[in-house]
């Protein structure tokens, strides 16, 4: 499925992707934080949008969690944004992975980098504050804060050992 | 210190009038600025009664006005919206340039004008209200359809070519030699890629250094700032306007959001002073016999801005229908064209406000209705 990212200036970026009935949904994330949502049904006039809904960034945020995706790191890169050096970042466990199938523990990363994995993306589900025994599987996404190379320490930890 | 009592009375009942106009207008979603210049018309010289007290006010506001609407216009835009707008649409823009600067520069020649006269009038013609266009396009709920991007992109590439349009202006209104213009036109163009690589390499540090946690002392800092960089640059003959556009574009991130909070209340009111003052310049006595040339040049520049504006919308992707949408929406002429009547008046004398202001009356009028029609 393709996503069209349109730049609409002085308004803010507009996402657009057809779903498997033929409807054309676009998403209009605007620059003070809130959403619009549009959907072309009319195949007279492929291009005109009708606005379904408003949302702002709280109700985005709570029809994203029923939506199931995760927005976990969009929250922390927020946070990361007031203090100057911290990053936010996702890190994904190969299947190739050496702590693929072992706990968390195992990879010491905050011993080893310094940086923090605060939480843990599997499937649909967020694992946040995982445990030192929380078991890595393949295809985990692991929500990273720290320094820029932290995060890449890290990175290069889940890839290599 | 004494209080003016006639001052107060005279602006406060100006202000009164333009809101009286202003809300009824936007009841059936038009832009209240032809009815700004109404304003300006019907008082001041020549008209119905006179504002005396007033008019000190209303000419140092009016200068205020320009450089907050450009300053605020520079906040608005980035450098990315820029790059990007540019990479995409440049053809677009292109042709809106040749299609409708055109007609203005002819009405010009054929009013007897002189060379900044046809250079204001060509200015004039080009370029669309970006302030009418981007709330009409909110208003009639289009902002999701396939043509819009393309809109918006013409716009914020005409409002650029503004940055490189008014120092040539500006230089010729003050006597200059088209040798002059292109000096400092090369040097606006100079001092617009310097703003831009500021913004993107030392924009937090420009931020940290102008922001203040009191929006009281932001205001005064980022108004204080401008002011005396669109003054160097009205000196340097670059263009006051040009100057504060430059100092928005500097600013991004979260103080550019803060200064747009802290200073629209303030554009607001001194671009209605200005659009006032615009109006107050011209004599309805001189305004009558302009106004079929006037009629006829909106006529044309309207269906210029429909194929330009048809032709960007079609590189866009849209069809017949989105493409009509698109062109008709770049109809509204406004601000900025206001900007270039206020600033070349003084050097072309009344006929270019003459027929220029009921020109921009009528396309302000005439272009969001006919905007709404192309559903």
């Amino acid at each position: 499925m393709d996503v069209k990212e349109t730049l609409l200036p002085g308004v803010g970026l507009r996402y657009e992707f057809s779903n498997s009935d033929g409807d054309r949904i676009s998403v209009i994330a605007d620059r003070k934080g809130d959403f619009e949502v549009f959907l072309c049904t009319t195949p007279a006039d492929p291009d005109k949008a009708r606005r379904l809904f408003r949302l702002t960034d709280r109700e985005a945020e709570a029809l994203a969690q029923i939506l199931g995706a995760p927005r976990i790191v969009e929250s922390y890169a927020d946070l990361t944004k007031e203090i100057p050096g911290l990053d936010a970042g996702q890190v994904e466990v190969g299947d190739h992975s050496p702590y693929a199938g072992h706990p968390l523990g195992d990879a010491k990363a905050r011993t080893r980098t310094g940086a923090s994995i605060v939480a843990i993306v599997r499937d649909e589900q967020v694992l946040a504050s995982p445990g030192p025994a929380e078991v890595l599987q393949a295809h985990d996404v692991l929500v990273v804060i720290g320094t820029a190379d932290g995060i890449a320490a890290v990175r290069h930890l889940i890839d290599q050992g | 210190m004494a209080i003016s009592a006639p001052l107060l009375f005279e602006l406060g009942a100006i202000l009164v009038i333009l809101t009286v106009l202003g809300s009824a207008a936007r009841r059936f979603g038009l832009s209240p600025i032809p009815l700004y210049l109404l304003t300006g018309l019907f008082l001041g010289t020549g008209g119905v009664a006179p504002v005396p007290a007033a008019t000190d006010f209303v000419a140092t506001g009016a200068s205020i006005g320009v450089v907050l609407l450009l300053l605020t216009l520079g906040l608005e835009f980035s450098i990315g919206e820029f790059s990007e707008s540019l990479r995409r649409h440049l053809p677009s823009a292109g042709v809106d340039l040749v299609l409708n600067s055109i007609p203005g520069a002819i009405a010009g020649w054929l009013l007897g004008l002189d060379v900044v006269g046809i250079v204001a009038m060509a200015g004039i013609t080009y370029i669309s209200s970006s302030g009418v266009i981007a709330r009409l396009l909110g208003d009639l709920d289009r902002l999701g359809n396939r043509e819009t991007p393309a809109v918006l992109s013409v716009l914020v590439l005409e409002d650029f070519a503004m940055a490189a349009y008014l120092p040539v202006l500006t230089v010729l209104a003050s006597g200059g030699t088209l040798v002059q213009a292109a000096v400092w036109t090369a040097v606006a163009l100079g001092a617009l890629g310097l703003a831009f690589l500021v913004s993107l390499r030392w924009g937090d540090h420009v931020g940290r250094a102008l922001g203040h946690r009191e929006d009281e002392q932001l205001l005064l800092r980022i108004l204080g700032l401008t002011l005396i960089v669109a003054a160097v640059a009205e000196h340097l003959h670059a263009s006051a306007a040009v100057g504060a556009f430059l100092v928005g574009l500097t600013l991004t991130g979260a103080t550019a959001d803060r200064a747009r909070t802290v200073l629209t209340p303030l554009r607001d009111l001194f671009a209605a002073v200005f659009f006032v003052a615009i109006g107050l310049a011209v004599d309805p006595v001189d305004l009558l016999p302009m106004l079929p040339f006037a009629l006829g040049l909106a006529a044309v520049t309207a269906v210029t801005k429909i194929i330009s504006g048809a032709y960007a919308a079609r590189r866009e992707g849209a069809a017949r229908r989105g493409q009509l949408r698109a062109g008709t929406a770049l109809i509204a002429r406004g601000e900025f064209s206001l900007v270039i009547i206020g600033l070349a008046t003084a050097s072309v004398g009344g006929t270019l406000g003459a027929v220029a202001t009921p020109y921009v009356f009528i396309l302000a009028i005439v272009g969001p209705v006919l905007a709404r029609f192309a559903k």
